[in-house]
């Protein structure tokens, strides 16, 4: 993309030279309104035919001092940084404000001790919430939670995910329609998915214990068991977000050439062998980016526990930060300390995020 | 199955062994019996009486007299008002998310100048945000930016009820958090495109927002059909913006999801065969939308 704009702008001041030489009263004509020769090459010049380009960089008499300033804008940012502003910087602030301003306020107020009705006082600010999260007992499980929610999910996602697209990529007929089924439950909200495993999960009448009592286990209390909840929790999860996985290596799958598939056929090598050596090496770069948006939406597993109960606590022995968190500031209105747990949430986010981030930055992947 | 001649390439070794393929397909199978069981499972149950709930197989059809739509008529009834109130947010928000996300994503890919990749990074990142993080803040906001009292006019001189000011906050954040998600789905379009045309118009003097307006706009329609959907689907199914910001399911304002939350809280004991009929009615919208549109649904998921 950079490459092409680099031959765009060559070729924009390329043609104006050129007019240049061959019409210099023109030029200077241009030259006498206010604009000034292009000094680095990436000022337009004015080529008057369109319906505004002339006016991002050529201040007139009339523009006066805030073209002037404008054009100095573009010099600093390059050329077209003040004629697509009005794209991309009523969008940027509007999120840069929720997102970024938000998270700043959040790390404020964790600092204060806002609690109950009223107004936050910002005048005194100390770590004592950060002290309180790490000594309660409950915030310390919550985390280890959250950390062993994340990790199993995104691992069984990831595997279950790898093993369906290789088994829809061997030349299965009405794969699409297949791939529709499995992303089927994706595109339901957690609110509803969360009916129909309290469904699934039901003591007298629910599927899975109908099934384990075929081979006579059970019946099991999923919901109601804190040692049984957070499996039962993630399966439902896995259910949910394993067709993304499934459908980000179905693409990568998709990618690979058929010649490493033909030349590891030639060597001999098993199917199992084959997949192992040759094809799953190559799923790299999907295993990355598909962790990464299941460990997000792992996050957000704050609406399927809600909905479970329909309440702010969730089954005893799945409380998360996510749901620590709201519960502390919207059900007890301890603001400072639901703040300051949700910088630790935002914290263990960022583990996984930044490495990423910086990762697809470094191969020029953005 | 068996002799398909026109294969060619990865199983051709394979193709003879039919007992393979029989296993391929019998996996799959059970794939598919697994990702729509719990679907089925309470389809059936939504239709059932409520002694049909207790005495029938979970996963059989209602039978002998079980079948009654008496759980729709009543989840119709408690969620009805809930699905106009979603629609009446989620629409706006949705059209106005996407279009940014064009906007920003155009002026982040197909115009050049320095710096973008900094401001580009803090957009990729928004995507990533738990939105735990941000939620006090949102309530001090809108507790100090009293959208009920900016729009006085609108309760005063309309039949709206002053509770439709959550709506409009509803709406306004689902924007901004929905806009890194936009933007990233426009640019991964907008890096592969072909960028011949705006070349030409550009030389020829079209100004930014015309090459936008008559070239970018117009080739946008696939991947807008893409976003829509998505974008759609995410914010009709949030139920966390909602419940901080609308709080309880009794306020007449409250959407759909908040209402199917305190479904089940409200009643003594669980009324699966309601919950189940609850469920599909509230999920509606976005099964239909799947239905229709699958493929694009799934093209925003992979990108």
């Amino acid at each position: 993309m950079r490459r092409f704009f680099d031959r765009l702008t060559q070729a924009r001041s390329g043609r104006s030279s050129h007019r240049s030489s061959e019409d210099d009263a023109d030029a200077r004509d241009a030259m006498a309104d206010g604009q000034r020769p292009a000094t680095d090459g990436g000022v337009p010049t004015g080529a008057g035919t369109g319906d505004g380009t002339g006016s991002d960089a050529t201040p007139t008499d009339e523009a006066g001092a805030l073209g002037r300033g404008l054009a100095r804008l573009d010099d600093r940012f390059g050329e077209d940084f003040v004629e697509s502003s009005p794209f991309w910087l009523p969008p940027f602030l509007l999120m840069g404000f929720f997102v970024y301003g938000a998270i700043a306020w959040n790390v404020l107020i964790s600092l204060t001790d806002y609690e109950g009705f009223g107004n936050a006082d910002y005048s005194q600010l100390d770590f004592e919430m950060y002290a309180r999260a790490f000594g309660d007992p409950t915030v310390v499980q919550a985390a280890i939670n959250t950390f062993v929610l994340l990790i199993a999910f995104t691992g069984i996602c990831l595997v279950l995910g790898m093993l369906i697209a290789i088994l829809v990529d061997r030349n299965v007929r009405f794969d699409n329609t297949l791939r529709t089924i499995y992303l089927l439950p994706m595109s339901l909200s957690f609110v509803v998915t969360a009916q129909f495993w309290l469904w699934m999960y039901d003591y007298n009448n629910g599927i899975v214990n109908q099934l384990l009592g075929v081979v006579n286990l059970g019946p099991y209390n999923f919901i109601g068991n804190p040692r049984l909840v957070l499996g039962a929790v993630v399966f439902a999860l896995v259910w949910q977000f394993s067709g993304y996985a499934m459908v980000v290596y179905l693409a990568a799958l998709r990618a690979i050439p058929s010649e490493h598939f033909e030349a590891a056929k030639v060597d001999g090598a098993s199917i199992p062998r084959m997949y192992w050596r040759v094809i799953v090496p190559q799923l790299k770069g999907a295993t990355i980016s598909a962790a990464v948006v299941l460990m997000v939406f792992a996050l957000k597993a704050f609406d399927f526990l809600y909905s479970l109960v329909g309440g702010y606590r969730p089954p005893n022995g799945a409380d998360i930060l996510a749901t620590k968190m709201v519960r502390e500031a919207y059900q007890n209105t301890n603001w400072a300390y639901g703040s300051a747990i949700a910088v630790l949430l935002f914290l263990m986010a960022l583990g996984v995020i930044g490495p990423y981030l910086a990762h697809q930055y470094r191969n020029d992947n953005l | 199955m068996s002799t398909d001649t026109s294969r060619t390439d990865r199983t051709d070794r394979l193709a003879d062994i039919d007992g393979y393929r029989v296993g391929l397909y019998v996996a799959i199978g059970l794939l598919v019996a697994f990702f729509l069981t719990p679907i089925e499972s309470g389809f059936v149950t939504s239709l059932k009486t409520d002694a049909a709930v207790g005495n029938t197989a979970p996963y059989l059809p209602p039978l002998f007299g079980g079948f009654s739509i008496a759980n729709y008529v009543t989840a119709v009834e408690v969620l009805a008002r809930g699905m106009g109130n979603s629609l009446l947010f989620a629409v706006p928000a949705t059209l106005l998310s996407a279009l940014l996300g064009s906007f920003a994503a155009y002026g982040l890919t197909l115009v050049d100048w320095k710096y973008q990749v900094p401001i580009l990074v803090l957009f990729v990142a928004g995507v990533f945000i738990p939105y735990q993080a941000v939620l006090v803040p949102l309530s001090r906001l809108y507790s100090i930016v009293n959208v009920a009292d900016l729009l006085w006019f609108v309760w005063a001189y309309t039949p709206v009820s002053v509770q439709y000011a959550d709506l409009v906050e509803l709406t306004v954040t689902h924007i901004a958090y929905g806009i890194p998600i936009c933007t990233v789905l426009f640019r991964s379009y907008y890096t592969s495109m072909s960028t011949e045309m705006m070349e030409a118009a550009r030389l020829d003097g079209a100004s930014i927002r015309r090459v936008y307006r008559r070239i970018v706009f117009p080739l946008s329609t696939p991947m807008f059909a893409v976003v829509l959907i998505y974008q759609f689907t995410q914010i009709w199914n949030d139920l966390l913006f909602a419940l901080v910001i609308v709080s309880t399911g009794s306020s007449p304002a409250a959407p759909v999801t908040l209402k199917l939350a305190g479904l089940g809280a409200s009643l003594e004991g669980l009324d699966f065969g309601l919950r189940m009929a609850g469920a599909f009615v509230a999920a509606l919208p976005t099964l239909l939308v799947y239905i229709a549109f699958g493929d694009e649904f799934a093209e925003g998921v992979a990108s």
